[in-house]
């Protein structure tokens, strides 16, 4: 009897002690909030006729410091308890993985999705046309038959300027947008996810691109088709002139140079008025053609095929001009990788000395990868530049290198898929809340710092390797041995 | 003559405050090998914090000078500590996580929390350029005339000699803080081999977080001084004298202290005589050469230790 009393005193005073230290630890977390929002937040500086005068927000940055108390209070309360929690979520995703198996994986999976969507395409639910329906259709039975859920995304891809409620504005801000940057992503995905060379100054090929495409057409009346290999090759040769100097420097010291050069590019665009209009950019720049006929209402596409004009059509031939771009990015990466000089990228990548003893000649290895590359990304820009109509050095900056660079890493470097989500999740989620303009590019950091923290090797961390003894085993993100090429 | 001297004195003040950032660089990268792109806008914080701080004091142009100058050594006092405070957090939300993951993902972070910060204080300061009040700005100016001939005087304003004396000073004192203190040879031991200083008693997590900590300090001086010697700011002032003073420190070789200071004086003289002789336009370009050509014949920057590659 005593002693179960002296028990549960001794278990009173430790609850009573883990409750002390969570509010004594949230305090802190308080007390260090309350400073670092003095004075920066708790004071905006406002123009006043001389100078600037001040106006105080002492409410708002007290109400936040206090949601900091209650929110990191909450947090040690209920964190021992919530070890449960997170045991029922693998428990219960084991079990979804093992029912997954039994019914057959991917392909019972997509033979639903297929059933579903033959019934809704039956039903009229699906797009205006239903012809247009098979875009959707055909890929997924491809899916059912290779038991592949990529085959569901391109089948998604391919429908999407069709699909209820795809309206011009999603069409081109949602569409283009997120395919121009899952191009950039695959096409760095060379450089830095399989060759394992840390690029910083990405956009620079971009550039290259983008620049060659409006002055090629501009000086000499070049159409897009014809511009559009010139500007790839072009940009490739950019990646070969800048790779071979630098190529030899190792991981970090690749980086502040590539960074460099980036930014060399960059304001070599700003200041050269004569040859790029300087930071007036270059206007007018032509719309691409389908075989020869131009999206105008007399005489156009719309004529020729005897269809109502809408400016519809040029935004749906956009699409789908950058859709097959990426897809071409794609598919070659994936064939790269079966031959020599792509295996050589991913031995490089896991050790550059034992690729040395063996006999692969880096430099010129890194230098495929640089190049290759750069044409993607001299595609991209090419596009880019007719898709805008203008382009000026304003869109080259940095921080389009760092995004690129932060969808490569976030996804997973060297998974194509997972490049392909982290670019919808970050371009397209930020797209989708333009409305909230002023906090859209600090929820984004937000967001890159969190999926970051949370999965540090990228949403698809894990590797199939492209060649292996028998049967080809997953390997998992944390047995990936990190590169320093 | 007067003109080259003259350049030569604004060359070494920009030099001293792109080395006063790029100490924070090299020490980061010195400890934990990671290239930390938040140090850009924690400088720019601290250089709001002085703006709203001089604000707060509200000098006048009546303001006795030995007010002014207290008043500035408090202002840099009080934004060293706060600023400080940014620096630890940033550490703590969005590198320590991360430790002894893999290698691209504290860099990943350090964009995202670049992208926080800059976007932070545009939210909440306005995207203008913030200019310091014009009392404080008279009472700062004027200066020591050096040479004079032609009519061209070289002069070293008050302000060049605040900024140079404190960058002095500062470096004194850190140098003796890395090379004589326990707190130093705790950094330099986690610079070495962060495993074996845990193993001998060294509290790594609490070096690693000192360093954020001093970096930013010295970030925040570097803010001040901007403050003072340019008079106007904006938020995205942090993305450009991050990357110049991160070229410096690579420059002068990572890792070393010296090192970024040289780096940080090159890259200003770079800057300055470029611009003074040749045209502004394309200084940056001459800066980012010059780093592309050093970093090509001797990778390990001018003071750097050459890297040792084990199998």
């Amino acid at each position: 009897m005593a002693v179960a009393a002296a028990r549960s005193e001794e278990v009173a005073v430790e609850v009573k002690s883990a409750f002390g230290t969570a509010v004594s630890d949230a305090a802190i977390a308080a007390v260090i909030a309350f400073f670092l929002a003095t004075p920066i937040l708790s004071y905006k500086t406002v123009e006043e006729a001389t100078s600037l005068g001040l106006v105080a927000r002492w409410p708002q940055v007290l109400m936040g410091v206090a949601a900091v108390f209650a929110g990191r209070l909450a947090l040690n309360l209920l964190w021992p308890h919530f070890g449960g929690v997170v045991a029922i979520l693998k428990a219960s995703w084991a079990r979804l993985g093992a029912f997954f198996h039994a019914i057959g994986g991917w392909r019972t999976v997509l033979g639903v999705l297929l059933v579903c969507t033959v019934a809704a395409s039956v039903t009229g639910h699906l797009a205006v046309n239903r012809w247009y329906d098979l875009l959707l259709i055909a890929p997924l039975a491809v899916g059912v038959w290779r038991r592949s859920p990529a085959w569901l995304f391109l089948g998604l891809a391919l429908f999407f300027p069709f699909a209820p409620g795809a309206t011009r504005y999603y069409i081109e801000n949602f569409g283009i947008l997120v395919l121009i940057y899952v191009m950039l992503g695959w096409g760095l995905n060379v450089v830095v996810g399989l060759a394992g060379l840390l690029d910083l100054g990405y956009v620079a090929f971009y550039a290259v691109g983008a620049y060659a495409y409006a002055l090629l057409a501009q000086n000499f009346g070049l159409s897009f088709w014809i511009c559009l290999p010139l500007a790839g090759i072009l940009a490739a040769f950019w990646g070969v002139l800048l790779g071979f100097p630098v190529l030899r420097l190792r991981g970090d010291y690749l980086a502040i140079v590539t960074l460099a050069f980036g930014e060399i590019i960059r304001i070599v665009l700003l200041n050269w008025q004569s040859l790029t209009g300087g930071p007036n950019g270059i206007s007018g720049i032509p719309r691409p053609t389908f075989f020869g006929l131009e999206f105008k209402a007399d005489g156009g596409f719309a004529d020729y095929f005897g269809l109502p004009h809408t400016s519809l059509h040029r935004i749906i031939f956009l699409y789908y001009i950058i859709l097959g771009l990426a897809l071409v990015t794609n598919w070659v990466t994936i064939r790269l990788r079966r031959l020599p000089v792509g295996r050589a990228w991913e031995a490089l990548r896991e050790d550059e000395i034992a690729c040395r003893s063996l006999g692969i000649n880096v430099t010129n290895t890194k230098l495929t990868a640089f190049s290759i590359g750069a044409m993607f990304g001299g595609f991209a820009g090419a596009f880019f530049a007719t898709k805008q109509g203008f382009i000026s050095p304003e869109s080259f900056t940095f921080w389009e290198s760092a995004i690129i660079l932060a969808i490569v890493v976030l996804g997973g470097m060297g998974s194509q898929v997972g490049v392909a989500l982290a670019a919808l999740v970050l371009i397209g989620g930020t797209e989708l809340f333009r409305e909230f303009e002023t906090y859209r590019m600090l929820v984004f950091g937000l967001a890159m710092v969190m999926m970051m923290v949370w999965r540090p090797r990228g949403v698809v961390s894990g590797r199939v390797p492209t060649i292996a003894i028998g049967k080809t085993h997953r390997i998992g993100g944390d047995l990936v041995q990190e590169g320093r090429g | 003559m007067e003109y080259f001297v003259q350049q030569l004195i604004n060359g070494i003040t920009l030099g001293s405050i792109y080395g006063l950032i790029a100490i924070g660089y090299t020490m980061v990268y010195g400890i934990i090998g990671m290239i930390n792109f938040a140090h850009g806008d924690v400088f720019m914080v601290g250089s709001f914090i002085a703006l709203l701080l001089f604000l707060l004091i509200g000098l006048t142009a009546a303001t006795p000078l030995i007010i002014i100058v207290l008043a500035i050594i408090g202002v840099l006092l009080i934004a060293m500590a706060l600023t400080a405070v940014w620096g630890w957090t940033v550490e703590r939300l969005a590198y320590r996580p991360l430790r002894g993951s893999f290698r691209l993902a504290p860099l990943i972070t350090a964009i995202g929390m670049s992208i926080v910060l800059s976007n932070m204080v545009q939210i909440s300061q306005g995207a203008r350029v913030k200019n310091l009040p014009p009392d404080i700005k008279d009472r700062l100016s004027g200066g020591f005339q050096v040479m004079e001939a032609n009519g061209f005087a070289a002069v070293i304003s008050y302000r060049q000699l605040i900024i140079v004396c404190v960058t002095v000073g500062l470096m004194t004192f850190f140098t003796w803080l890395i090379t004589s203190t326990p707190l130093g040879r705790a950094q330099r031991a986690c610079e070495q081999d962060r495993t074996m200083a845990a193993l001998t008693g060294v509290d790594v997590d609490r070096t690693i977080s000192l360093t954020f900590v001093i970096g930013a300090a010295l970030a925040a001086v570097a803010g001040v001084m901007f403050l003072v010697y340019y008079g106007a700011i904006d938020f995205y002032i942090g993305f450009v004298a991050g990357i110049k003073a991160f070229t410096a420190a690579v420059l002068g070789g990572i890792g070393s202290l010296p090192g970024a200071m040289l780096g940080g004086l090159l890259i200003g003289l770079i800057e300055v005589f470029w611009a003074g002789y040749v045209g502004s336009e394309y200084k940056d370009v001459a800066a980012f050469s010059i780093l592309a050509i050093v970093l090509i014949f001797r990778p390990e920057g001018l003071l750097g230790r050459p890297e040792i590659e084990k199998v």
